[in-house]
């Protein structure tokens, strides 16, 4: 039984009729013209819906229980995974996973974040909300793929960093900063993936990067639409207009260029095919990898300083200069 | 990022305070008692019972810490666009225009140079009278320029922060200068530069998790609320009661996440003897 979200309600009444008529009328001609003609509906009502997707019915889609997750696209395109644990310092952080993987036959530094899928898994890894030892670890795996020259690719899918009492004891900003500072200067390429949510500084500590690839229906934003509700708007129920406002889905992005890649997802999301959409990360991956490594070390990190240098909306002087 | 709801009180320069505050008394951020206005005022903007340090404009910042006639501002042409076509109860560019008003600004943080007891120093003073101190793309690009200026003429660069955080109103773009800054950071690291922070009261969200922890040393104001995700998110998520002086400097400095907490009054003194040491 698929997991329906609220907005696809329409779409469920339509298919338990057809169940019901599939299972009461066995093969009588009648029955089967009428689910024949329920499917059409059906066909055409998915059509619309999602060909016509509002930010915030992408965002439902992007947090969706059964939305491949980073482990799956480990599973399904990496070889020879061997995860590591811990950042040598507290403790570890199983919202954050990450580890050495063979990618096309070469080896390299895979991390992101891990929401789960099952209630218990997902209470094991906090939601996806890392605290700052998991940002800790995965630091010390990029400094790991540096030192033996791996490129990294993360996937970012998170609601954001944990807030908590003892993430905030720990220094979970200094733990979000330092990613930041030390992934601006990392001598091994980095590609990142937005493969559902990006939620704020939590998802950043992971996509300091020189290409950002993203999924058809992602988000990725500076505040979810609900805390941004509640604080512009003082009220839970603009929720939606606060999606569309801050311009979070993989389109909005690409042409703010924040993303250079959308990579397209199967009608209704990328669980509804989750193969066909590891593939399609895994080539899109192959291309992204091998022309950053082509750039010889000096050139990449003089991009990415660019990349990130030039980022911002700025009047005034010609912001260009200096 | 949602740090803080609607917090008022915080505000130095909102027009809708108490009663109390408008008149010849004031109340006390941190320990709600009526204090004399005068008095915090001759005091350098302390509270005389706790010891909590009130907000001070950024000029009020500058004259405290910068050698009389000595600072020179930077980039103070540069405002901010409207990238998103933002709007919520109000739109973004109305937004900015009554703060612009007010503050006579174009933007939540001054940067320039100045002499520190006669010791040249690149300065970044966050405007938390300015949409809350937000760093959307003009806070970003000027703490890079100032980074730069840095780079150029070999000064140490002081970097004052008082915000609530990203600036939502310029979306995606407000959440990369957080990277944006960083790296400019990294950069004066690699050049050997000293990156002092001085985190006033409060600094929070995605300017606590960019540039205000990267300090090579770190110092706060006594009292200031300083941290990730504000006090009222961290209760909605817990649901449980934070302890007494959560978030505080002192709380900061027990846990290991600051190097010292100074008085207002010895600022200048700490400020220009450590840039020394570098
Ligand atoms: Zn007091």
């Amino acid at each position: 039984m698929r997991d329906y979200l609220e907005f696809e309600k329409p779409l469920r009444e339509i298919e338990e009729k057809i169940e019901k008529l599939a299972t009461a009328g066995g093969g009588k001609s009648g029955s089967q013209d009428e689910i024949r003609k329920l499917r059409m509906k059906l066909a055409q009502l998915e059509h619309e819906l999602y060909s016509s997707l509002t930010p915030w019915q992408r965002t439902q889609l992007a947090r969706h229980p059964q939305r491949p997750s980073t482990l799956d696209y480990i599973g399904e395109i990496f070889r020879d995974f061997l995860e590591f644990h811990g950042d040598r310092s507290f403790g570890d952080d199983r919202a954050i996973v990450g580890g050495f993987a063979r990618f096309n036959d070469r080896s390299v530094m895979v991390i992101g974040h891990q929401k789960g899928k099952t209630l218990k898994e997902r209470m094991q890894r906090n939601f996806g909300m890392p605290n700052p030892e998991g940002y800790r670890k995965a630091l010390r795996l990029m400094k790991m793929a540096e030192k033996f020259n791996r490129p990294i690719i993360t996937f970012i899918d998170t609601p954001g960093a944990y807030p908590g009492i003892g993430a905030e004891e720990r220094g979970q900003a200094e733990a979000i900063a330092r990613n930041l500072l030390v992934m601006s200067r990392l001598t091994v390429p980095i590609i990142s993936v937005v493969i559902g949510e990006g939620g704020s500084g939590g998802a950043l500590a992971l996509g300091v990067s020189d290409r950002v690839l993203m999924l058809e229906h992602g988000v990725y934003s500076v505040i979810s639409p609900e805390g941004c509700a509640a604080i512009l708007w003082d009220d839970p129920a603009k929720v939606p207009d606060a999606a569309s406002a801050l311009k979070m889905t993989a389109q909005d992005l690409l042409d703010l260029k924040i993303v250079d890649e959308v990579v397209p997802e199967p009608l209704g999301g990328a669980h509804r095919e989750p193969r066909a959409v590891t593939e399609r990360v895994a080539k899109v991956l192959t291309n992204q990898l091998f022309q950053l490594t082509e750039l010889p070390i000096d050139q990449l990190l003089a991009q990415r300083d660019q990349k990130y240098r030039r980022i911002g909306a700025v009047s005034g002087l010609d912001p260009s200069s200096n | 990022m949602a740090w803080f709801k609607k917090q008022k009180g915080a505000e130095p320069e909102a027009p809708k305070r108490s009663k109390v505050a408008e008149g010849m008394w004031l109340k006390c951020n941190h320990c709600r008692e009526i204090v004399y206005r005068k008095e915090v005022e001759r005091n350098n903007k302390v509270c005389p019972k706790c010891d909590y340090h009130f907000p001070i404009s950024v000029m009020e910042r500058i004259t405290l810490l910068v050698d009389f006639g000595t600072f020179k501002e930077w980039d103070a042409d540069l405002g901010p666009l409207d990238p998103l076509g933002f709007h919520d109860t109000k739109s973004y560019k109305d937004r900015v225009k009554a703060q612009q008003e007010k503050t006579g600004r174009k933007d939540a943080i001054m940067i320039g140079e100045g002499q520190m007891n006669g010791r040249r120093v690149a300065l970044c003073v966050f405007d938390f009278g300015f949409m809350g101190g937000s760093m959307g793309s003009v806070v970003g690009e000027k703490i890079c320029r100032a980074i730069d200026r840095a780079l150029e003429a070999r000064l140490p660069v002081v970097l004052v922060t008082a915000s609530g955080g990203a600036r939502m109103q310029e979306g995606i773009l407000s959440l990369m200068q957080m990277a944006k800054t960083s790296a400019a950071v990294a950069k004066l690291g690699e050049a050997k530069l000293p990156f002092i922070c001085l985190l006033a009261d409060p600094t929070f969200g995605g300017v606590t998790a960019s540039v205000a922890m990267l300090g090579d040393v770190i110092i706060a104001e006594p009292k200031a609320l300083i941290g990730f995700a504000g006090p009222r998110v961290i209760e909605q998520t817990i649901k449980q009661q934070l302890p007494d002086q959560f978030q505080r400097a002192e709380f900061l400095l027990e846990h290991g996440m600051i190097d010292m907490i100074v008085e207002r009054k010895q600022l200048k003194e700490t400020l220009s003897t450590l840039v020394a040491h570098f």
